[in-house]
């Protein structure tokens, strides 16, 4: 099943036409409303009427999550504020976050690419689908909503946690698909052992998970533990959210929805644009949004893309897994953690620079996250009672800025291990790859 | 009256505790009262040690997270009431305790270190009403 064909299946000679009429005019708008773009363009010398195929998006210069945080909160709108309907944010450095906002037709355009992503996953309107996606800031749980309602599927918006609700609603409900983080469906699944559910009085068939890495064998186990066949998608907000791409039933790869999205790889080092098949960094430039147009977005995903036609019909360019990051940022349970974050409460808490590591695990697919503290003098207090008050201060300012809650340790002064007088910052015991 | 106590921040680690008495040793610092406070992941070692400020230097040096505190080491007859008697001084007198180890020595005697809010206070109190507060000189006898 395809939702939208004629731009699923278009030929790519024409694809690339309407990318580029697409970009082009979208290069028009912002030189005209974000004074941050006219001036990056002005700097290169390039005028809009220089861009006029998708040869050109080279020309353009990228942008990277520190220019959304230098126009924090709304600067890189091309908007007015009056048009812009729906606000999504992500946690960020220093309690500044990443903000991301949709006019009318972006919600609408938003609602369409998951659509087209439900739609692969075999979704249709007779479904009911659980979307156990965190609602709220994050884009998860609204965005697979909107997609969902616009195939006319019955949206049970049941948001994360609370697994004991999860399993009741559906058994009872007979939830066809749900919708979450794969290590949350991992989870959930165990939970269904443990609570002694009979399994064939489920009616789930499909999954639909994203928001994190994971690996095949993980994959299998969820399929296994869920009896259902589960899906990857990929999306990031400051792109659109979730639905940027997805896996179709061929399972090779993800379709990039590159009518809106237009994808690159580009070596991270050099910045210089790879072919298709090469190992890179992925860049976006969601050349149709209204409110947030961004040009040539660094995502510090790395992966390769493959544009051979795919079993399935569609024409559409799929990426791989992606497999790392080409910065330190984590996905712990979903959510994207840089280690300065962590940094930054610990330096609140103190006047010197503390030293400290973060232990990223998985236990019974959950991620966890210990976060040790070098007691260092200036945090010592010989009273357990003080120790304890810090323990607790460090991990609710961190629950916070980060929106995840962390284990801290407190250990010994020069416990944690330094390469070259540098300290290390991250231990993912995580087997991913 | 102030007796200077070393606070220690200790991992649970097997052999940990090993390592630092090892190191007192070596530099013959003699410790004459001791506790831990202890928690899941860590303890807080106490102690009362001769030449004090030293054995801070030297531990420090071997990176160990070392405090210097200030605390009082009063000394109780060693019979039934003995620490209850002046434990109703403190308490009557509005004194919080924040936290206090004790061991006998001797027949005799029992020496009782305490840390409270105000220990300019507690030695007011302990000195109005006779009681016996140990010397800085006086730590090796214990």
């Amino acid at each position: 099943m395809i939702w939208n064909t004629e731009y699923e299946c278009m030929e790519r000679e024409e694809l690339r036409k309407l990318q580029g009429e697409r970009v082009k005019n979208m290069v028009r708008r912002v030189y005209d409303s974000v004074p941050f773009y006219r001036k990056k363009l002005q700097e290169r010398g390039i005028e809009p009427g220089d861009i006029n195929t998708i040869n050109d998006l080279q020309k353009l210069p990228f942008t990277t999550k520190q220019d959304l945080r230098d126009n924090y909160p709304f600067s890189l709108f091309a908007v007015p504020q009056s048009e812009v309907v729906r606000l999504h944010a992500s946690s960020g450095t220093t309690g500044k976050s990443t903000v991301v906002g949709y006019t009318h037709n972006d919600i609408q355009m938003w609602s369409e690419v998951v659509a087209r992503s439900l739609t692969m996953a075999g979704v249709t309107k007779s479904d009911i689908i659980q979307v156990a996606y965190g609602y709220g800031l994050f884009t998860g749980g609204l965005g697979l909503h909107y997609g969902a309602e616009k195939v006319g599927a019955s949206v049970i918006p049941i948001s994360g946690g609370n697994t004991k609700k999860q399993l009741q609603l559906m058994e009872d409900f007979g939830s066809t698909v749900i919708a979450c983080t794969p290590s949350y469906a991992a989870h959930l699944g165990e939970a269904l052992l443990e609570e002694k559910i009979d399994r064939t009085k489920l009616k789930l068939r499909a999954g639909v998970f994203g928001a994190e890495p994971w690996t095949e064998e993980m994959r299998s186990q969820i399929e296994q533990l869920l009896g259902i066949k589960a899906y990857d998608i990929y999306g990031l907000s400051e792109i659109i959210g979730p639905g940027v791409s997805m896996e179709c039933r061929c399972q090779n790869g993800m379709h990039i929805f590159e009518d809106h999205f237009i994808p690159e790889i580009i070596d991270p080092e050099t910045c210089e644009v790879l072919p298709y098949g090469q190992l890179g960094e992925l860049v976006f430039t969601p050349a149709t949004k209204e409110a947030m147009p961004l040009i040539r977005y660094r995502t510090r995903d790395l992966t390769r893309l493959h544009a051979e036609k795919c079993d399935c019909g569609r024409t559409l360019v799929r990426m791989e897994k992606c497999v790392g990051r080409s910065d330190d940022m984590l996905i712990i349970r979903g959510v994207n953690v840089f280690p300065s974050q962590v940094e930054s409460v610990l330096l609140e808490m103190s006047e010197t620079k503390p030293h400290y590591l973060l232990v990223v695990d998985r236990e019974n697919n959950l991620d966890t996250l210990e976060i040790q503290v070098e007691v260092e003098e200036q945090f010592f207090s010989d009273e357990v009672k003080e120790l304890e008050g810090l323990r607790h201060r460090v991990k609710s300012n961190i629950a916070s800025l980060l929106g995840i809650s962390a284990t801290i340790r407190l250990v010994e002064p020069g416990t944690i291990e330094r390469s070259m007088g540098k300290a290390q910052r991250v231990v993912d015991k995580r087997k991913l790859k | 009256m102030i007796i200077k106590q070393l606070s220690v921040f200790l991992e649970n680690r097997t052999g940990r505790l090993t390592e630092l008495t090892g190191i007192l040793e070596e530099n013959d610092i003699n410790i004459s009262a001791f506790s831990i406070a202890d928690t899941a992941d860590y303890g807080i070692l106490r102690m009362i040690v001769g030449r004090p400020l030293e054995a801070a230097e030297v531990l420090r040096k071997q990176g160990f997270a070392v405090k210097v505190t200030d605390v009082v080491a009063m000394i109780v007859p060693h019979r039934p009431g003995g620490i209850h008697k002046a434990l109703q001084i403190i308490s009557d007198n509005n004194v919080a305790i924040d936290y206090m180890y004790a061991f006998a020595s001797g027949e005799c005697k029992a020496t009782v270190v305490i840390r409270a809010d105000s220990l300019e206070k507690l030695i007011e109190v302990l000195t109005e009403h006779k009681m016996e507060l140990l010397q800085e000189g006086d730590v090796t006898q214990v």
